[in-house]
């Protein structure tokens, strides 16, 4: 890395000063918090607790699929609701407000060298608004009619029409939450954007920032800008459902009457919904990208390769992620040329994709591998990606893309590469920063047995489906009836898909057992227990206090990647510490 | 801020052409030199708003192109009759005025702020509130009267239902961005006054010191709420 020259030592940052706000009740410390590293929990339970919810309701849609008929009480109605809610909370209200509210609020201030977020008020408030989405949204499981079972995309027209549960009320509390959530968002986002941007310390540059940053910060610029198209689309539907307008709602007949709308158009909510949408993946996808990056490269004691060109691909594949949302529209009945188009450049995406996937598997070569936890699901991570990114091909093609449409080869797909791969990152995350949070370490044969039954069992899950599809097997119907359309193998790969899913969930409780249990008996650990070299690490106290860098701000002097530098005393450099001309110019010691 | 020299950035070792610009924008600390938090933020939320509004028009005129009814002439449905005397967009045309108008009045605000003219500075905000608050009004006086004459988000006696639906949610939402900016430049005006920048007075909410700053920052929500006008004006008034 070329050398910034530093100004004159003295070392106080020449941005603003923060403003702390500091707390003096438990009110204003553990609930109504302003510390970024308090909101971040905050975002992160919450998140977590929907994450659970959403965890069972896919437990009670594989019930139905695995032993149709079985539990009376998920009828076709119930089905559908199950399903629009697990999709819409996992995607929404669990990986969004995971990797953003959660990693981004705990790890942007400490990575780039700040006290905290820009705007701690409005960083609270951020996290309040999300926390009402979550209410409003859990709130229509109590609703007359239930929730909405429209499917997690919402298409209209049936989405407000009589004959889909949660018409009456479920739909309504759905468009509001996301409404809410997105002005939730929109708080936070401007936080993490401006942080990264103005607020960091002395030397760090942007391409001194841990690709975790780059990820976070990408897709919250991403979020910024693909929310709006949400935001629109909600309110147009809300104004279709509650005042009788017809933005996207046809002349349509219904039991042999005209209804009262007329003239809207149905693909333009697809649009608008696509827009948002297809980058929505991208917002969740490039943090794991990021964050996964950081743990490669501290378990396996190397740089990150090519460091510069990973950088790009994330900016790419943000930039791209905004060109090719109708490639989810094939079979919508769009103007059919818009096909070649949206096909052409879905491709290209492979491009930055592939690169960094060489670049994690570049960086692990001859590598100092320990295979602890995170690791073990940073390496999960990064075939799950593979293996989904592949089946994308497939369906990023018009002329695949057609047959294979609604079908279970669908499921299979998303899961893998924006459902399981970002979990598996979500995971290794957390192993690895718990003890940064907590101070002490997750228990380690714990959490290898979780990675096992997960990555494992996420195979069980979703490989079988891939089959399922390519048989023709359709998404989204509560039972395959008894026909002879497909095999007796088909049934029994139902059961075997629903058994495995039953045993990954429950090991996801183990999960959150370790978490509570390590709280309290779990080995306690130093502030820098993996040896890491980016500046989160360098906390003078761990876990971090409020204003994160007790009297002075750390000075950066190296990028976050100096592992195993020859002739270092350690087997990796601190981003603030100096190289030695500096310490001998100015007797200064970090 | 402003007046601390940035010592450590070495013009002379800067690379030329489009690597400075990358290098300048990627070095340390900030991308944007000498841009204060608050306003990389209003600049950051208004690109973001830039999209709610463009998402709004583009859907409108996706429905207006694709609908089968005939679409309302808007010359005729926003004409006004004085006197006997039909005048197309009369109405419209009056706000569009008011509106602009108060950029200039925000914009003197903003000068006389950083001049630390309190009274002014004052006067020129609550005149910028004034005018938003008229434009407001006289967007009350047009829903009023085309409510009266039978339009309604679902209807309207002319053609295309979605006429009135666009109107009603985009001109709704504009004055709604502008109600809040009525709103916050009277809290903003009412600081300036009381001189509680010059006291580094603590916020109510954030208990932060307010700065001059908010003047501009004020500014820019209130010309950006203006540009957009210009755009609904074009796309939905003179089309």
């Amino acid at each position: 890395m070329t050398e910034i020259p530093l100004g004159p030592g003295g070392m106080s940052a020449d941005v603003e000063d923060v403003e702390l706000y500091h707390p003096h009740s438990w009110i204003t410390k553990y609930v109504f918090a302003q510390d970024a590293k308090v909101i971040a929990i905050q975002y992160s339970l919450v998140a977590l607790g929907v994450g659970l919810i959403a965890l069972v309701l896919s437990w009670l849609m594989r019930l139905q699929l695995g032993f149709p008929g079985v539990f009376e009480f998920i009828d076709a109605d119930r089905y559908y609701q199950l399903i629009t809610m697990h999709g819409m909370m996992m995607v929404v209200y669990v990986l969004t407000a995971l990797f953003l509210g959660g990693f981004g609020n705990y790890l942007i201030p400490l990575m780039v060298g700040a006290r905290d977020m820009v705007f701690p008020y409005v960083n609270m408030l951020s996290f309040w608004v999300y926390f009402l989405a979550v209410l409003i949204l859990v709130a229509s499981f109590f609703a007359p009619g239930g929730p909405t079972g429209a499917g997690w995309t919402l298409y209209p027209p049936q989405a407000i029409l009589a004959g889909t549960p949660g018409q009456e009320w479920g739909i309504v509390l759905m468009l509001v939450s996301l409404i809410v959530f997105i002005i939730g968002f929109t708080m936070g986002g401007l936080n993490y954007v401006v942080t990264v941007l103005q607020g960091r310390a002395r030397g760090m540059t942007l391409m001194r920032m841990p690709l975790t940053v780059w990820g976070i910060f990408t897709a919250s610029v991403m979020a910024l800008l693909a929310f709006p198209a949400l935001f629109v689309g909600a309110v147009m539907m809300l104004f279709d459902k509650l005042l009788g307008t017809s933005f996207f709602m046809p002349t349509l007949y219904s039991m042999g009457e005209q209804l009262k709308y007329g003239g809207g158009s149905p693909l333009l909510f697809q649009h608008l919904f696509w827009f948002f949408g297809h980058p929505e993946v991208y917002i969740v996808a490039l943090p794991a990208f990021g964050i996964v990056s950081d743990l490669i490269s501290v378990h396996a004691r190397r740089n990150i390769f090519g460091y510069r060109m990973m950088v790009w691909a994330i900016i790419a594949i943000g930039a791209l992620s905004f060109v090719v949302w109708a490639h989810h529209m094939y079979v919508s009945g769009m103007n059919p040329y818009f096909g070649f188009f949206f096909a052409t450049t879905t491709l290209i995406i492979a491009i930055p994709t592939a690169i960094k996937v060489y670049n994690w598997v570049l960086t692990l070569w001859r590598g100092d591998i320990h295979l602890r936890t995170p690791m073990l699901f940073a390496l999960a991570f990064i075939v799950t990606f593979v293996n989904g990114g592949l089946t994308g091909l497939f369906l990023g093609n018009v002329v695949v893309d057609v047959p294979l449409s609604d079908t279970m080869f669908v499921v299979a797909h998303f899961h893998m590469v924006m459902g399981v791969a970002p979990i598996l990152v979500i995971f290794g995350a957390i192993y690895h920063w718990y003890p940064k949070v907590t101070g002490r370490l997750l228990d380690e044969t714990l959490g290898k047995i979780h990675f096992w039954i997960t990555f494992l069992g996420a195979y069980a899950i979703f490989f079988p489906m891939h089959y399922l599809g390519l048989m023709g097997v359709p998404r989204r119907y509560h039972e395959m009836l008894e026909s002879t359309t497909y095999p007796a193998s088909a049934h029994q790969l139902n059961i075997f898909i629903t058994i495995a899913a039953l045993i990954v969930g429950a090991a996801q409780f183990m999960f959150v057992f370790n978490l509570a249990w390590s709280l309290f008996r779990g080995r306690e650990a130093d502030g820098n227990p993996w040896g890491a070299a980016s500046l989160e690490w360098q906390t003078p106290e761990t876990p971090p206090p409020h204003g994160n860098w007790g009297p002075h701000v750390p000075v950066v002097y190296r990028w976050a990647y100096d592992y195993n530098v020859p002739g270092a005393a350690r087997d990796f450099i601190p981003q603030n510490e100096p190289p030695p001309a500096v310490v001998a110019m100015q007797g200064h010691s970090p | 801020m402003a007046d601390i020299p940035l010592t450590h950035i070495q013009t002379e070792t800067m690379p030329a052409g489009l690597k400075g610009i990358a290098a300048d924008l990627s070095s340390d600390q900030q991308a944007f030199k000498n841009v204060s938090w608050g306003k990389a933020m209003i600049w950051i939320f208004l690109l973001s708003d830039t999209f709610v509004f463009s998402c709004f028009l583009i859907a409108y005129m996706t429905a207006r192109m694709s609908t089968s009814v005939p679409w309302p002439n808007p010359s005729e449905v926003f004409a006004l009759e004085i006197g006997g005397v039909t005048l197309p967009l009369l109405l419209i045309a009056i706000m569009t005025f008011v509106l602009i108008s108060s950029s200039g009045t925000m914009a003197m605000a903003v000068n006389y702020a950083y001049r630390r003219d309190r009274r002014t500075t004052a006067i020129l905000m609550l005149v910028t509130a004034l005018l938003g608050a008229a434009f407001v009004g006289m967007q009350a006086f047009e829903w009023t009267k085309l409510i009266h004459e039978g339009v309604r988000p679902w209807e309207n006696p002319w053609g295309a239902a979605q006429f009135g639906s666009a109107f009603f949610m985009i001109t709704g939402f504009h004055g709604t961005h502008v109600t809040f900016g009525v709103i916050f430049l009277l809290i903003v005006a009412r600081k300036v006054w009381r001189g509680d920048f010059d006291r580094e007075a603590k916020g109510f909410f954030t208990s932060r010191k307010g700065r001059y700053e908010a003047v501009e920052i004020m500014g820019l929500y209130w010309h950006f709420v203006d540009l957009v006008w210009v755009f609904i004006f074009a796309f939905f008034y003179l089309w």
